[in-house]
């Protein structure tokens, strides 16, 4: 992790670590946070702990996003701080899900832009100027319009892949697949390494092709307080118990000063937090599979 | 079967039964977290067993065993019809108009049903910065009919919100903690039901602008025993969303 952050990941950067409240690598943005990298534009549709984490660390000049909250708890208090204080300290740029997504799916298809039908009567748009009005050529209908992402580099995390980064995911899946398209680099970040052979018997699991990842890192667990759909379970009450961490800065700094500045890595992590491994492995719960032959 | 009415139910409990009962038998329903999906549940457990529930995460016909604390829950994916990228839940269903119902709600909620869930104040300088969009507005572009489940509050029901999120022209039914507001004509929310013991000098005290009402109310439906049960034994057990 520390090598692929150092060589990929550059100050002033847009970097993308998606995974849409599945697949969230914590991990990489630890690690960031532990370089010190600096004005960076950060885009995902829900930043969620992992930028509010990067937001209080001072790694962001940017935000570009949808939904900016702590799913199911409430605010997320280090984004709020920057927002609400008197200048902003954070530049926002705010789409909706939608957008956001629509952005990433023009971005792997390397076109300018994506047309959708939304924001009509909204104040999305004046809070936006990058989102346009577009005529569509065929029938004149009025369309919005959003620019491509490309992402300098974009962070995903999975269950498993191979060593060259053939990648396969199951369970939510986000928008894993376009933001690893839309990117000039990528980075796989997986539960487990497997042979080849275990990505050929079920291609159809693979969600980023290795020809389109520049680094693959071994890290279990390393999406907590995310989840991994068959290896843990969504830390719930972690989730709830950042309102209090972040709610004043000195918690938040005493939180990253132990968990990630205190530790030199993921392994780190977890000897500092006992228990998680017990608390939240999955239960097993396999499919049957398919029959590929032919 | 006989409907016997509930003996007691909590304000939660009856706004969770009344927004059940919008949903109809083969309704394919836009969720969130919360007292929605509850209502969703229940609606699922009671006069709709064919109804899908998708939530924006990517679950399609979900049929969560524990109350989702997040809607992008392990427990959604686990046995649900089909599991698709976000591209798809916005293109493939909603933009597609495959979407009868979506649940909305907000920090704001204006005369007209337009939803604030950005900013109090100004959005280059927010006293109050809220999360954002989300899916919200374009849920409420393409969903066919939207339901509003919130409680009424002066501050909360201003007669213009300060940032619209989501417009309100698909708003069918706000259903609040003292009665029910529905659109009149030129999308107006008007007070359309009052619950038992309910004044509409109460309502109008906490609302931000001067209400219309139609005339006559309409009689609500108050909770059944069975709703309450499934509610309380089956479907929110901790009492998560209910108390």
């Amino acid at each position: 992790m520390k090598e692929a952050v150092g060589s990929l990941v550059k100050d002033g950067d847009t970097v993308v670590i998606e995974g849409f409240t599945h697949l969230i690598c914590f991990a990489a943005g630890h690690e960031i946070i532990r370089q010190g990298r600096k004005n960076l534009t950060l885009a995902r549709l829900t930043p969620d702990l992992i930028y509010d984490q990067l937001i209080a660390a001072g790694c962001a000049k940017k935000l570009v996003f949808s939904w900016a909250g702590n799913p199911g708890v409430g605010s997320l208090h280090a984004f709020r701080r920057a927002v609400e204080s008197k200048p902003p300290k954070l530049e926002l740029e705010e789409y909706s899900h939608f957008g956001m997504v629509a952005r990433l799916a023009a971005g792997s298809a390397n076109l300018p832009f994506w047309p959708l039908r939304n924001y009509d009567g909204t104040d999305i748009p004046k809070a936006n100027a990058r989102i346009k009005q577009v005529d569509c050529p065929f029938t004149g209908e009025k369309l919005a319009a959003v620019p491509a992402l490309r992402p300098d580099v974009t962070i995903v995390h999975a269950q498993r892949a191979d060593k060259n980064g053939n990648t396969q995911i199951w369970g939510l899946m986000g928008v894993q697949k376009e933001a690893a398209f839309a990117s000039k680099k990528v980075i796989v970040v997986v539960e487990e390494i497997v042979d080849e052979s275990v990505i050929r018997s079920d291609p159809n699991r693979t969600l980023i092709p290795g020809l389109q990842v520049d680094s693959v890192v071994l890290e279990p667990w390393g999406a907590h307080p995310s989840y991994a759909q068959g290896y843990y379970d969504r830390d719930n009450d972690f989730y709830v118990a950042w309102d209090k961490i972040a709610r004043e800065e000195a918690g938040l700094k005493k939180y990253l000063d132990e968990n990630v500045f205190g530790v030199k890595d993921r392994a780190g992590y977890m000897q500092k937090n006992p228990g998680l491994a017990e608390r939240l492995k999955a239960k097993d719960l396999i499919c049957a599979g398919v029959n590929y032959g032919y | 079967m006989p409907q016997v009415l509930a003996a007691e139910y909590t304000l939660n409990e009856l706004m969770c039964v009344l927004a059940a009962r919008e949903i109809k038998d083969g309704d394919v329903v836009f969720v969130g977290i919360g007292l929605p999906n509850l209502a969703c549940n229940l609606a699922r457990s009671t006069h709709a067993p064919n109804m899908t529930l998708i939530y924006e995460s990517g679950a399609v016909g979900a049929i969560p065993e524990r109350v989702p604390p997040s809607i992008g829950d392990p427990a959604l994916v686990t046995g649900s019809l089909m599991v698709c990228s976000m591209q798809d839940v916005f293109q493939c269903f909603l933009q597609n108009g495959k979407i009868q119902v979506g649940f909305l709600g907000g920090a704001q909620v204006d005369k007209f049903g337009n939803i604030n869930t950005t900013v109090v104040g100004s959005y280059e300088n927010p006293k109050v910065r809220l999360p954002g969009s989300g899916g919200a507005s374009e849920i409420a572009q393409h969903a066919q009919r939207l339901l509003i489940v919130t409680k009424l509050d002066k501050r909360a029901f201003p007669e213009k919100v300060d940032f619209i999120t989501s417009v309100g022209k698909r708003v069918k039914k706000v259903i609040t903690n003292m009665g029910i507001l529905e659109p009149d004509k030129s999308g107006e929310l008007c007070l359309t039901a009052l619950y038992p013991g309910v004044t509409k000098e109460q309502v109008q005290d906490n609302l931000g602008w001067k209400l219309r009402i139609r005339e006559p109310l309409a009689a609500v439906d108050l909770p059944h025993d069975n709703e309450i049960k499934l509610l309380r034994e089956k479907l929110d057990p901790k009492r998560l969303h209910i108390k």
